[in-house]
């Protein structure tokens, strides 16, 4: 039962990636991009992390992807019409190659591994246990990641301000 | 479900947090503050603050909040070295800032948690916590990277400072997951622990993982940023990633290889070495005819960052601290060196071309000077920093039987020689030209001073290195 559930989610979320890839049109592609994201928020559920999945879905499939297909209605789906790159084919079929063969290596590395048994604890993946960890063990990451929201913050006022004035010079005291 | 709330010690982590209220405490100030210059002031204030704390913090090899971060003399001395770079880094911005008086708030601030990031980075000793100090750091410094809104290389170069940054924290990230896959720990001791029979899967974590690195510190061939970003910076932003992002990523490389992987040197010391001969070799070879000063250097930072690799690839304790000191030299030389660009690029120009030099020592002699000590430290020509910092560096890498990659290095220094000379060459023995004589150089008594902080610690490191090996040494005696 898990592994045709597995197969049948993993299926879609690789439909949904090629999908981003080769569709014409940016909304397409974000409308490709949220059925990978649900679908791998499904794959998290089958793995027992319920936790993820709904973060998965709520953050990811939930706000971010609305504020893709905002800002593609804002900026005009139609102006950013020539969407897929042209020219530098050289680089283009390299990088293919690349990307398949990093692929194979990732995969057979981690493939070639013989995963013992998960040993997870009953309550593995639960709010209650991800949040018992992220206060605790995960404490220093989690202030951590406050800094680094707030720097996000300030880089966003300051990036999103058009440029100042030309300033004028204070007379010095 | 009972929670047992983890004991929470933040006394360790005190010069962080003093750096965190300054910048917390600039940017509430910039809000009502009329007078802005005054920001820069508390905030070299507050990096004083913190590099006593850091200085009255005498701790052992003690971890602390969950083993997260080390308190040893390796994360210290680290914390020394950037709090040196953030101040001088300070000062040199103080004049650029005056005319980009809105966005002083933020500047100062963003440097200031950039700077937390980096010592973050030196004292972290979880690959988690090493992920989230380094995207404060890099986040931080993308942003500062953009702020020359006035030109549009600015904004380009940060647009492409984020875009491949992130992809370079995507391979890192993903390492980080692999290795936690194979070993089931995200502390480096841990990882280290559980290193034997993990076969590939760890190792394709590990590869992962320095693809991240080596894209922080500029190692070849992940160096493809580096150029386009440090030239369309503002200088002051240049100098100040140029030294800190690599202190700080080559001080968790350095913690990393040899807390969580000492056991496998054999397989990963040949790879470094061929990396640092690559890294050292390219930039050397691209950095010969630039035209732009700030792109020469930037091609400069990648061969720096080889010749650092080198002492870490020897993975003995004379390259470990050989390496320390190679970034407090470093430190210092090339935010001297990006300092007298500042002091020379016109205003609004963000750059200096090469031709601009021709003949600046007949109209501010102290200036050449100090430029040609500089240039002479990076070249490596005793005695100043520069030499020593290779000198450590190369003796170690003769000491693992690596003789060969000490050859390497001093080939590429004797190349590099020709294009620090040229810089030199050029403001002494070449008469001014008509047209590039309107670099600018007014009364600058802050930018002076910067200047003249760095060139006594190039002169004093190169005349008494023992004293700051020393140093690098108690550091680095820790992890071996």
């Amino acid at each position: 039962m898990e592994l045709v559930l597995f197969i049948v989610f993993g299926l879609l979320a690789l439909i949904g990636a090629f999908g981003v890839l080769i569709s014409q049109k940016p909304v397409h592609s974000a409308l490709f991009l949220l059925l990978n994201f649900v679908m791998l928020g499904f794959l998290y559920l089958v793995l027992g992390a319920q936790f993820l999945a709904a973060s998965q879905l709520i953050v990811y499939a939930g706000a971010i992807v609305v504020l893709f297909l905002f800002v593609i209605m804002l900026i005009g789906s139609d102006t950013v019409g020539d969407f897929v790159a042209k020219g530098r084919t050289l680089s283009r079929y390299l990088s293919i190659i690349l990307g398949v063969l990093f692929l194979a290596g990732v995969g057979y590395a981690v493939g070639a591994r013989a995963f013992p048994p998960a040993a997870g604890a009953p309550d593995f993946g639960t709010t209650e246990a991800a949040g018992k960890v992220l206060f605790t063990q995960f404490l220093v990451p989690f202030e951590l990641v406050s800094i680094l929201l707030l720097v996000a913050m300030i880089g966003a006022i300051v990036l999103a301000h058009g440029v100042w004035p030309a300033p004028s010079r204070r007379p010095r005291e | 479900m009972t929670i047992t709330l983890p004991s929470i010690s933040l006394l360790p982590y005190l010069p962080e947090i003093v750096l965190l209220i300054t910048a917390l405490l600039v940017l509430v100030i910039d809000t009502f503050a009329g007078e802005k210059r005054w920001l820069v002031w508390l905030a070299l204030l507050g990096t004083i603050v913190a590099g006593v704390t850091t200085w009255s913090l005498s701790l052992g090899p003690t971890l602390y909040l969950q083993d997260m971060l080390a308190a040893d003399p390796y994360a210290l001395f680290i914390d020394m070295v950037v709090l040196i770079i953030t101040a001088i880094s300070l000062l040199l911005a103080y004049d650029w800032l005056n005319s980009h008086a809105h966005q002083q708030g933020e500047y100062v601030a963003l440097l200031l948690f950039s700077a937390v990031g980096m010592m973050t980075m030196g004292a972290a000793t979880n690959v988690i916590t090493i992920f989230v100090a380094l995207e404060i750091l890099s986040l931080s410094l993308y942003v500062l990277t953009g702020f020359a809104r006035e030109r549009l290389t600015s904004g380009e170069a940060a647009l492409k400072y984020f875009l491949l940054g992130a992809f370079a924290s995507a391979f890192f990230l993903y390492g980080v997951a692999l290795l936690y896959g194979a070993t089931g720990h995200f502390d480096l001791v841990g990882i280290g622990k559980n290193m034997a029979g993990t076969g590939l899967m760890a190792a394709a974590g590990v590869a992962l993982l320095l693809v991240g690195f080596s894209f922080k510190v500029a190692l070849a061939p992940f160096h493809m940023w580096t150029p386009d970003v440090y030239q369309g910076a503002p200088t002051s932003v240049t100098a100040f990633m140029s030294v800190g992002a690599k202190a700080a990523g080559f001080a968790a490389f350095l913690r990393f290889f040899h807390v969580a992987l000492a056991g496998s040197y054999a397989t990963w010391g040949p790879a470094l070495a061929a990396l640092a001969v690559l890294t050292m070799t390219w930039g050397n070879l691209a950095a010969l005819n630039q035209e732009s000063v700030k792109r020469m250097l930037a091609y400069s930072s990648i061969a720096h960052a080889g010749y650092a690799l080198v002492g870490l690839a020897a993975g003995n304790a004379l390259g470990m601290s050989g390496l320390l000191f190679y970034l407090l030299a470093y430190a210092f030389m090339n935010l001297g060196a990006f300092g007298v660009i500042i002091m020379l690029e016109k205003k609004g120009s963000g750059d200096l071309s090469m031709s601009a030099l021709r003949g600046t020592a007949r109209e501010h002699p102290l200036l050449a000077a100090t430029m040609a000590v500089f240039m002479f430290s990076l070249a490596g020509v005793p005695p100043l920093a520069g030499f020593f910092g290779k000198f450590y560096v190369f003796g170690a890498a003769v000491k693992a039987n690596m003789t060969w990659l000490a050859i390497v290095g001093i080939i590429n220094s004797a190349i590099s020689a020709y294009y620090y000379l040229r810089v030199s060459v050029l403001m002494y023995m070449v008469e001014p030209d008509e047209n590039t004589t309107d670099v600018a150089t007014n009364n600058r008594p802050v930018l002076a001073f910067a200047l003249l902080v760095a060139l006594v610690f190039v002169i004093g490191i190169g005349l008494w290195p023992g004293i700051w090996m020393q140093m690098a040494q108690q550091a680095a005696a820790l992890l071996g």
